[in-house]
């Protein structure tokens, strides 16, 4: 075993007792009666109005009469079943889903009041304010410097590069663990850390809000512990919306919740996702306002 | 422990024995048609590759044995001559390199080009863009002849009118493996995974900073390896050649540009094995030799390549 390869265990079993001492205990639990006193929604700017947003791929609903906002400083958790159109509604935020030719969306996206998919809006621009982590950790075939300062150089940023790419590194968690081999090829790396340095991509280009489509779905309980921790840091300065099938990890990290459900059409073909309930994470888990919201927090469909 | 699950009864014992044994037997290889068949299907696919393993040996024997006697540096700096001793190929060697050069030059940036279209921009609803896809693995299959006769009609003559000189040759031979660099090169931009397009394109770059930063490195080795496969069949077509103006006797080096008579490795090949001379049919099967050999040579840096870059995703 390379020295290499042996610090890493050792850092994955400090992790791993952490873990242990801290993130454990169911974290949904329902209040029967009433529910404690709850501080209200802090009022910050907001960053995001979703108004009225359907989607459609090939003409047929994907999610429909989607509204809700999102602030400053947030994080924001859009839980339900899969197909329900949660990264769908989250591919709006950046206009990603311009990359499939059959989408169309109705709706206003108002980013800072500015509508995104207003006609003069540059998909290319909204993505650099815009940052998005996907499912599966897709570092390019590069070296790890390479992989941050991809993003800075397309968009050609001023400043030192190795200072930038230093920088996100470090916002990203992972400047301790591989300064040593920023030349290496990032598919050396472990899952975990493939998912950090994507994470660290997207910071270096400094974006106002950061996307994530199921960040943590690929990688182990250990990984996900530290993505978390990087998330509550980094809501400090930006915004971030989460999709995420793991309700323990939305009611862990999020402020505010996004529940969808699946609703079926008439002849019980096409699947459309709406939102049922908005509203704070805490609320959501504990004391759900929609029955079909309980019914899927506690465990008892979906 | 185990007492307890010993059959109590010897008619039970003998049951559960009798069960083991059709398990065992069960196991072992079944005599009956699918073994037969299996073997017959097997033996079928292994006469097929020998056969075509046959055909290649028997011309790679018969030229070595033929040419065996002529195998020396003379063949390649020698002059076209009707006098086997001095005779060589160093005229038709120099036209099959400057052929294949200005080749590479047109059909890299055009396939390349058409193929990154097609991957990245064309979309693939719309009947035009499926129209062209469709035409261009026909015009793979197109026989080397007939754009003999299209480089003719249409560079040599005809609009284009540019008269018997050799960058027609090369223009020829660039249409007619162009469908051949177009389809390995949409093979290998198309293995790029879209999550790498995603994530760039997530980055804020622009559709063509992903593909010239992100796809296209990814692509390159496969793109060579397509490249060089495709030029390896125009190194020996020699028919296209013939309608386009390669001369059979040229004793002088050719010049790309000028009106002075060309001709190239494998025309002159052709033009020394049709000679009634044993000794000028002698020096064919050592000009085979010859470009075996560089095709070969083609052949192995193109599977080298593939091996040292290939990017397993």
């Amino acid at each position: 075993m390379t020295d290499e390869a042996r610090q890493r265990e050792q850092l994955e079993r400090d992790a791993m007792a952490q873990a242990a001492q801290g993130r454990s205990g169911p974290a949904i639990r329902l209040e029967r009666d009433g529910g404690a006193e709850r501080a209200p929604r802090e009022v910050r700017e907001t960053v995001f109005e979703i108004d009225k947003v359907t989607v459609r791929y090939s003409g047929v609903q994907a999610v429909r009469d989607i509204e809700f906002s999102i602030q400053e400083n947030e994080i924001v958790a859009l839980i339900g079943p899969s197909g329900c159109g949660k990264s769908t509604l989250l591919r709006c935020l950046n206009r990603m889903n311009d990359l499939i030719s059959t989408a169309t969306v109705e709706g206003k996206v108002l980013y800072h009041g500015e509508d995104l998919y207003g006609p003069k809006v540059d998909p290319v621009q909204v993505r650099k304010l815009i940052g998005m982590v996907f499912q599966k950790p897709n570092p390019f075939p590069k070296s790890i410097y390479d992989n941050i300062a991809f993003g800075p150089r397309a968009l050609g940023m001023k400043g030192d590069m190795d200072e930038i790419v230093e920088r996100a590194l470090q916002r990203g968690a992972l400047w301790d663990e591989v300064k040593d081999r920023l030349g290496q090829n990032a598919f050396g790396m472990s899952g975990g850390q493939q998912q950090r340095l994507c994470i660290a991509r997207c910071l270096a280009i400094e974006p106002d809000v950061i996307l994530m489509d199921e960040p943590c779905s690929a990688l182990d309980p250990i990984s996900t512990g530290k993505i978390e921790d990087l998330m509550l840091e980094l809501k400090e300065n930006y915004s971030i919306v989460i999709v995420t099938h793991n309700m323990q990890q939305a009611a862990r990290v999020s402020d505010m919740t996004a529940f969808f459900t699946v609703e079926l059409d008439e002849d019980e073909k096409h699947r459309t996702g709406h939102v049922v309930e908005y509203d704070q994470t805490d609320k959501v888990f504990t004391n759900p306002s929609d029955p079909r919201t309980e019914a899927y927090v506690t465990g008892k469909v979906g | 422990m185990s007492a307890d699950f010993e059959p109590k009864s010897g008619r039970v014992r003998f049951a559960a024995d009798g069960a083991r044994a059709a398990t065992l037997a069960s196991l072992h290889r079944q005599p009956g048609g699918e073994v037969l068949r299996n073997r017959i299907f097997a033996g079928l696919l292994v006469a097929a590759v020998s056969i075509a393993l046959l055909g290649l040996a028997l011309i790679l024997i018969d030229a070595l044995l033929e040419g065996r006697g002529r195998l020396s540096l003379d063949l390649i700096t020698g002059s076209t001559s009707s006098d086997a001793d001095k005779a060589g190929f160093q005229q038709s060697i120099l036209g099959t390199l400057y052929l294949i050069g200005f080749v590479i030059l047109m059909v890299v940036p055009l396939g390349v080009g058409a193929a990154i279209y097609l991957e990245e921009y064309a979309d693939k609803g719309r009947w035009w863009n499926r129209l062209i896809e469709v035409n261009i693995q026909n015009l793979a299959a197109v026989p080397a002849i007939i754009y003999g006769i299209l480089g003719l009609a249409f560079i040599v003559r005809g609009p284009l009118g540019l008269g018997f000189i050799l960058i027609t040759g090369s223009m020829t031979l660039a249409l007619l493996v162009l469908p051949t660099v177009i389809i390995a090169s949409r093979e290998v931009i198309r293995a790029v995974p879209p999550s790498i397009r995603e994530g760039a394109l997530a980055l804020g770059a622009t559709e063509w900073q992903t593909i010239r930063r992100q796809v296209l490195p990814a692509a390159v080795p496969g793109i060579l390896t397509g490249v060089i496969l495709a030029i390896s069949r125009a190194v020996g077509e020699a028919a296209p050649l013939l309608l386009l103006g390669a001369a059979t006797f040229v004793t002088f080096n050719p010049e790309p540009f000028a009106d002075t008579g060309w001709t190239a490795l494998p025309v002159q090949i052709f033009q020394y094995a049709a000679r009634p001379q044993e000794d000028i049919r002698e020096l064919a099967a050592a000009g085979i030799i010859l470009m075996l050999a560089v095709l070969l040579l083609m052949n192995s840096f193109a599977i080298w390549l593939r091996n040292r870059y290939e990017q397993r995703w």
